[in-house]
């Protein structure tokens, strides 16, 4: 294993670790606010119940985010210095204000999980609303850098292809960070939200009290449902935003190889890199072309406009694209489901197939998001900021990468393990409540 | 925005305030680790009770507490790039295992409080939350104890041509070049990136780091303590550590005359080192003298301006450098933008983080008096 992929191994361990907990950090604490929000309401103990569960298990759970986010922090250094010493200064100003609203989320979430008997209600729940809008503050800074690194502007160049003139509150607008920014929310949303929808289904398909588990897949749903059934028009935005400043990416995650007018839109296949085609896809003309650029004529650049160096690995790129759209489908399918019978005013425990359903689903908005990130990291290779920097460039020149590499992935599977063992006992004592 | 005052301008004011967070964390989120080593320590018929005072002491609070040291972190790489690309090479080992001690520390202390109740399995996350809290402040010390020493300075050597503080930094563009020593078999592995770290300067640091905390930790918890003996275990505690803390600091005085002599000749030539070493004292003996007399508030104060002294003498022995002798802070600086705009997000910061952090210590202060 060359030091490069080792590296970049470690940095995908590292993120594909960490993003779950960040959407849950995200997520989470909105429905712990909104069970808390009902029980102040109602007086009802036993939304009180849910909110205390689910704050048990967003204890654990932000813990493991906060502290694989401080290794995240500090791998930019151990592993790409090249890049922190190339755009430093210009990612930095998102990163400082990330690292601000991840502070404020600390504080509060620590009020709110040890201050139910210390804090008035009015300030608990207050304290709830700042550690959710704090998280989803953090998480679109954080958005920005990466949104930076695939549409970097707010900069010249000087001679040497360094950045001079740089202004990092351009640098935080740039052409990604919206559409990103908007596409990473509503994951976080839909993806934790149908996690916990997933746990509640089961218990109550395995008998747990229907009114507790109707509650808690209430709140869940509100979550993530709409977030779900929003998200392919946010996915529209973000696909035609890479249509106009990524052609490369976009290429890539539709296996499109030559540049054409009407390009057509291909659901599976394997794009050989050999052969410089995309084999055994279900092709549906034009469509590429129309939802790339809202015309069906439109032209869209195939891969060999570009040398094969400065390609991305397609065929992981067009797999996890489609494994991100098929997922996000059926979670949205699943949204507008839980949105008829809720419309109809169906009772939910009575649902089993919707049950099933959700059940089924609960980690395919997990899926969904660690597909989405490959996406958009590996789509932009071989390149850390679009056409400035190339990864190889940016990596660190200390050998032997291998060895941490090995290390901190161990170390992020026996975490994990232990999360879900947890979560799953949390999880258990949650079955007879009366 | 600013008058330059001196060699005083845009750049130093930036490291200031990063010293400033890096002293939050210490006095704060070094505590929580001191916390760890007095439950490894915990002993006699009092034991599980000093384990569930400091894990009601750094429960609420640990998670804030560990954010200074990414602000810190985070201001490093934005206001001083280079600095941090440096590090993260030629420190990538020591960085590594800390960032294994502050994520097995931060995971066990939560599997500990809300995981499995058997008596097994407390132990098993006690344990791994009191070991991996020795690991992390000795690693932090030996990293400052190694900039600190200059030892940085024979690593860089091997990277043809690089500089820091030209802009582009030790790596920026062509950057393959920088593999090249290697490669070619320039330089070997361990002296670039073990000596300089394992070395006797930087461990006395990083042994005086983590006597350092746990002192703290035991001031502290004599006014976390509500009951009267347990505050009595934690003063004893906190007196003997207030003597090993001496003596880990006659220690890096010693091992700095011989093995880190730049340091030493700073201490000894520096005009205002006499001054931080006699108020450094002044706060250790009124440390010592409170506890004595059981006056925790001021022991407290006496303790953190204690350690914070020793934090700033570290700044004070490399001023101007940042990483001696290779940089000054002003070389190694992001471009003014950068810098303007981090110090106008960390003042908006700090107007909301302030009262914040100020409620939340209020609010679980008062476990005391209930």
């Amino acid at each position: 294993m060359t030091n490069l992929l080792a590296a970049r191994t470690q940095m995908a361990v590292s993120l594909a670790f960490h993003i779950i907990f960040a959407e849950i950090g995200v997520a989470m604490p909105v429905m712990m606010v909104l069970a808390e929000w009902r029980y102040r309401r109602t007086g009802d103990a036993e939304w009180l119940d849910l909110a205390k569960r689910w704050a048990k298990g967003t204890a654990i759970l932000f813990a493991v985010g906060a502290v694989s986010g401080t290794v995240l922090s500090f791998e930019l250094g151990l592993l790409w210095p090249g890049f922190m010493s190339f755009a430093g200064p210009i990612v930095g100003l998102p990163f400082s204000l990330e690292g601000f609203a991840f502070f404020t989320e600390a504080i509060f979430l620590g009020v709110y999980l040890y201050g139910w008997d210390r804090v008035g209600a009015r300030a608990h729940l207050g304290a709830g609303v700042v550690v959710a809008v704090s998280g989803a503050a953090s998480a679109v800074f954080v958005v920005m850098v990466n949104a930076w690194m695939n549409t970097p502007n707010g900069y010249q160049l000087d001679d040497a292809g360094r950045l001079v003139g740089i202004d990092p509150l351009v640098g935080m607008r740039s052409a990604a960070a919206f559409p990103e920014a908007l596409h990473m929310l509503l994951a976080a949303y839909a993806a934790t939200g149908f996690a916990v929808a997933g746990i509640h289904a089961l218990l109550m398909l395995r008998g747990g009290s229907r009114v507790f588990h109707a509650r808690a897949l209430g709140i869940a749903l509100l979550v993530g449902a709409p977030a779900a059934v929003v998200q392919p028009l946010s996915g529209d935005i973000s696909a035609r935003m890479v249509a106009r400043t990524q052609p490369v990416k976009l290429a890539a995650l539709e296996g499109q190889w030559e540049t054409e007018r009407g390009a057509p839109l291909r659901i599976g296949g394997w794009p050989d890199a050999a052969r410089e085609e995309t084999r055994w896809a279900l092709q549906i003309p034009g469509a590429l072309s129309l939802l790339a650029f809202h015309d069906p004529r439109a032209e869209v650049k195939g891969l060999k406009s570009v040398a094969a160096s400065d390609r991305p690995p397609v065929a992981v790129v067009h797999v996890a694209f489609q494994v991100m759209v098929a997922s996000g489908t059926a979670l949205a399918l699943i949204g507008l489901w839980a949105g008829w019978a809720a419309w109809r005013r169906r009772d939910l425990a009575s649902e089993r197939w919707l049950l099933r359903a959700i059940a089924i689903a609960a980690p395919l908005g997990f899926v969904a998001t660690e597909a989405g990130w490959t996406v958009t990291e590996v789509g932009r290779q071989p390149w850390v900021v679009q056409g400035l920097l190339r990864t190889a460039d940016a990596v660190t020149p200390m050998p032997g990468l291998v060895v941490p590499m090995i290390l901190f992935t161990l170390l992020y599977v026996g975490l994990g393990a232990i999360v879900i063992a947890l979560v799953a006992s949390l999880v258990r004592e949650t079955g007879p409540v009366a | 925005m600013m008058t330059f005052i001196g060699p005083i301008g845009l750049p130093e004011i930036v490291a200031a305030v990063m010293m400033v967070a890096l002293n939050a964390y210490v006095l704060m989120g070094g505590a929580d680790f001191g916390g760890g080593v007095w439950d490894l320590l915990a002993s006699g018929p009092r034991r599980d009770a000093q384990r569930t005072l400091i894990a009601n002491a750094i429960g609420p609070i640990w998670e804030a507490n560990h954010v200074w040291l990414i602000i810190a972190v985070v201001m490093l790489f934005t206001a001083f790039p280079d600095v941090f690309s440096l590090l993260g090479i030629l420190l990538h080992i020591p960085l590594s295992l800390m960032l294994l001690g502050i994520v097995l520390r931060g995971s066990a202390f939560v599997f500990r409080s809300y995981g499995s109740r058997t008596g097994a399995a407390q132990r098993r996350w006690g344990r791994v939350f009191a070991v991996s809290s020795l690991i992390t402040p000795l690693l932090l010390g030996i990293v400052v104890g190694t900039i600190a020493s200059g030892a940085l300075a024979r690593g860089l050597g091997v990277f043809a041509g690089a500089a820091l503080g030209t802009g582009g930094g030790p790596l920026a563009g062509g950057t393959s070049d920088a593999h090249a020593p290697f490669a070619a078999g320039g330089a070997d592995f361990a002296s670039v990136f073990i000596a300089p770290w394992l070395s006797p300067f930087p461990i006395a640091i990083g042994v005086l780091a983590l006597t350092l905390f746990a002192f703290l930790a035991a001031v502290y918890l004599t006014l976390a303590a509500r009951d009267a003996t347990l505050r009595e275990d934690f003063r004893r505690r906190a007196l003997v550590a207030a003597l090993v803390v001496f003596a880990a600091a006659l220690g890096a005085i010693l091992v700095a005359h011989f093995f880190a002599p730049g340091v030493s000749r700073v201490l000894l030539e520096s005009p205002v080192a006499p001054w931080f070493q006699a108020f450094t004292a002044i706060a250790a003996l009124t440390a010592i003298a409170a506890l004595w007399a059981r006056h925790y508030q001021l022991a407290r104060l006496a303790a953190a301006a204690q350690v914070s002294l020793v934090l700033w003498g570290w700044a004070l022995v490399q001023y101007p450098f940042i990483v001696p002798p290779l940089s000054t802070i002003r070389d190694a600086a992001a471009p003014p933008i950068t810098l303007e705009l981090l110090l106008t997000a960390l003042t908006t910061g700090a107007l909301i983080l302030i009262p914040s952090l100020l409620y939340l210590f209020r609010t679980f202060a008062r476990s005391r008096t209930t």
